[in-house]
């Protein structure tokens, strides 16, 4: 399979008041299709500037990134973007912020019902069928973040870019959602980044773990396979040694090559 | 609320305990211990409810009311010691009140209207010239918070012209207008615009980035923007916004129309003055508080309805 998402020679660099600040040098990554990508690495290394890149929200000030082989330019549906901190439209009900998505990517070439379907289908997805109706102030955080990944998968991107999605929820709800993921993800068969700070969460999720080292100036590490068998379960994981091990190298990596000291 | 249904609730206890127990159990039979009487009503959880209820009320308006009594003692102890022709008393104005508003509708003529009119005048004034300072400085608001070129150019002019006071544009309305009519509208204008337009680009400059986002990864259209994100979101600043311009535009209103004669509350107070009735100045101070009370409640319950958070 050829490289999906290529990304060469990656540079960024902004302008701030204190002067120049290079936030990432030399990034180059290939992704496969359907692959699911977790980045990790202490704060300020520059992972959401990476995953901000890929969704076109800021341009490299150096570097070629690639898509299907065609450049990325600005922002795009078919590359979507779950937020840290969901960022639904307070005033649409959860219908009504997935259906925006919908009829935006879909609405030249269907029909009403088949947009309704589709904003219905994406809430059945992350079993939200029963708060259609409800607006983001009244559901709870980890409603609203599968409120924010239902928006995302319902425009069936061909890319889906998570940043930190799960980091503002508890240890229980975080659970759930992976596993809803995993499930998704395997569904829907879509090509994921995803930024976190979780070695648990990266090791459960993802095909390959990108470890980036500290900012200013951060790059990619280290690249680790993570070669453990899908489907995968949390429980037999906790007792799988290669678990461990993988686990291990991503700790390794974090507190003994590239420990941060506290600022 | 909470207080009238625990009421009601417990008066039907009240007045059903006692009466349907014996009713259940018809003739006890002698053997049979004396029935427990009834818990007194205060002790019940009901009762208690109740009292608590009551009592909650009587903190939140014992207080206001205290106010109103002592505000309404001192204004008499000033007017007692004024002497005969000092200041009316509460119970003299009350009675002019009366008097006043048993036909607010009358017309005698231009300079001989009933309070009604006077009052609606005013209100009407107030509508024409906000809903042109709406009309002008909602869309201008817009512009300004979007394009940071626009609010450049214009915020040093914005700056100069807003401290100005309102009555001090009178002139210019009456020189530019030659009328006394269009020139009072252009008073309640010129300086209702400021805060409707200064909230307004402030809440479109602080429209979350999180949701510009959201419309960039989506590649909306930039009238969608508008709709969908850029307007529900600035609405609670807008609703801020017109709730201060209304509030000045009622505050200007009484001057300008004091200067400017005719109908309306402001000629009446003035009209008044020559006639030295002062109850009836009296009396429309009260109008003129309670109307821009009202108006200001009215947009206070309007803008809740708009507030997502």
């Amino acid at each position: 399979m050829h490289d999906y998402l290529h990304i060469e020679n990656a540079r960024m660099v902004f302008d701030t008041k204190q002067g120049k600040f290079t936030a990432l040098t030399d990034i180059h990554l290939n992704v496969k299709q359907g692959e699911f990508i977790a980045l990790i690495g202490h704060s300020g290394c520059g992972k959401s500037t990476l995953l901000n890149l890929v969704a076109g929200l800021t341009d490299p000030t150096d570097g070629v990134l690639l898509l299907n082989n065609k450049e990325i330019k600005g922002p795009g549906p078919e590359r979507a973007m779950v937020f840290q901190n969901h960022s639904l439209l307070p005033w649409l009900t959860c219908y009504g912020n997935i259906h925006l998505a919908v009829e935006r990517v879909f609405g030249g070439r269907e029909s009403r019902q088949q947009l309704r379907e589709r904003t219905l289908r994406a809430l059945d997805l992350v079993h939200l069928s029963h708060a259609a109706d409800k607006r983001p102030g009244e559901i709870s955080g980890g409603m609203k973040q599968r409120v924010g990944i239902a928006r995302a998968l319902a425009m069936e991107p061909k890319v889906l870019l998570m940043d930190e999605p799960f980091g503002a929820l508890d240890a229980l709800t975080r659970a759930s959602l992976q596993d809803e993921l995993m499930r998704i993800v395997e569904e829907t068969k879509a090509t994921t980044l995803m930024v976190t700070h979780d070695v648990d969460e990266a090791v459960l999720l993802s095909d390959r773990i990108v470890m980036m080292t500290n900012g200013p100036a951060a790059t990619i590490g280290e690249i680790l396979h993570v070669d453990l068998p899908r489907p995968r379960d949390r429980l037999a994981l906790a007792e799988d040694p290669r678990y461990h091990h993988l686990r291990g190298q991503v700790l390794t990596f974090l507190y003994q090559k590239h420990m941060k000291q506290a600022a | 609320m909470s207080a009238v249904t625990i009421n009601e609730g417990s008066l039907n206890d009240i007045m059903n305990a006692p009466s349907t127990e014996p009713l259940v159990t018809p003739a006890p039979v002698a053997k049979d211990p004396p029935k427990p009487r009834a818990t007194p009503f205060l002790q019940t959880g009901r009762g208690r409810a109740f009292s608590e209820a009551l009592g909650k009320f009587f903190r939140a308006a014992l207080p206001p009311v205290i106010g109103m009594a002592l505000f309404i003692l001192v204004w008499q102890l000033v007017s007692t010691s004024s002497g005969e022709n000092g200041l009316p008393g509460p119970a003299k104005t009350w009675t002019s009140a009366q008097a006043l508003f048993a036909d607010p509708f009358y017309d005698n003529g231009p300079n001989d209207k009933g309070i009604g009119w006077n009052i609606l005048h005013s209100l009407y004034r107030v509508g024409a010239g906000f809903g042109l300072a709406a009309l002008v400085g909602i869309p201008l608001g817009f512009m300004i918070g979007r394009f940071a070129f626009l609010s450049g150019m214009l915020a040093p002019i914005i700056s100069l012209l807003r401290p100005v006071s309102p009555l001090a544009w009178l002139p210019i309305g009456l020189y530019v207008f030659k009328e006394t009519e269009p020139a009072s509208l252009w008073v309640i204008f010129i300086s209702s615009i400021w805060p409707i337009l200064l909230n307004t680009a402030a809440g479109v400059a602080r429209v979350p980035q999180d949701y510009l986002n959201v419309a960039r990864v989506l590649n909306l259209s930039e009238w969608k923007i508008f709709t969908s994100i850029l307007f529900p979101s600035v609405l609670p600043h807008l609703m801020t916004g017109i709730r201060l311009s209304i509030g000045v535009a009622w505050l200007v209103i009484v001057a300008a129309e004091m200067l400017t004669g005719g109908t309306g509350l402001g000629f009446w107070v003035w009209d008044e003055w020559n006639n030295l009735n002062v109850e009836h100045i009296l009396i429309a101070i009260f109008i003129v508080g309670i109307v821009g009370l009202l108006l200001e409640q009215a947009l206070v319950l309007i803008a809740k309805r708009f507030n997502y958070e």
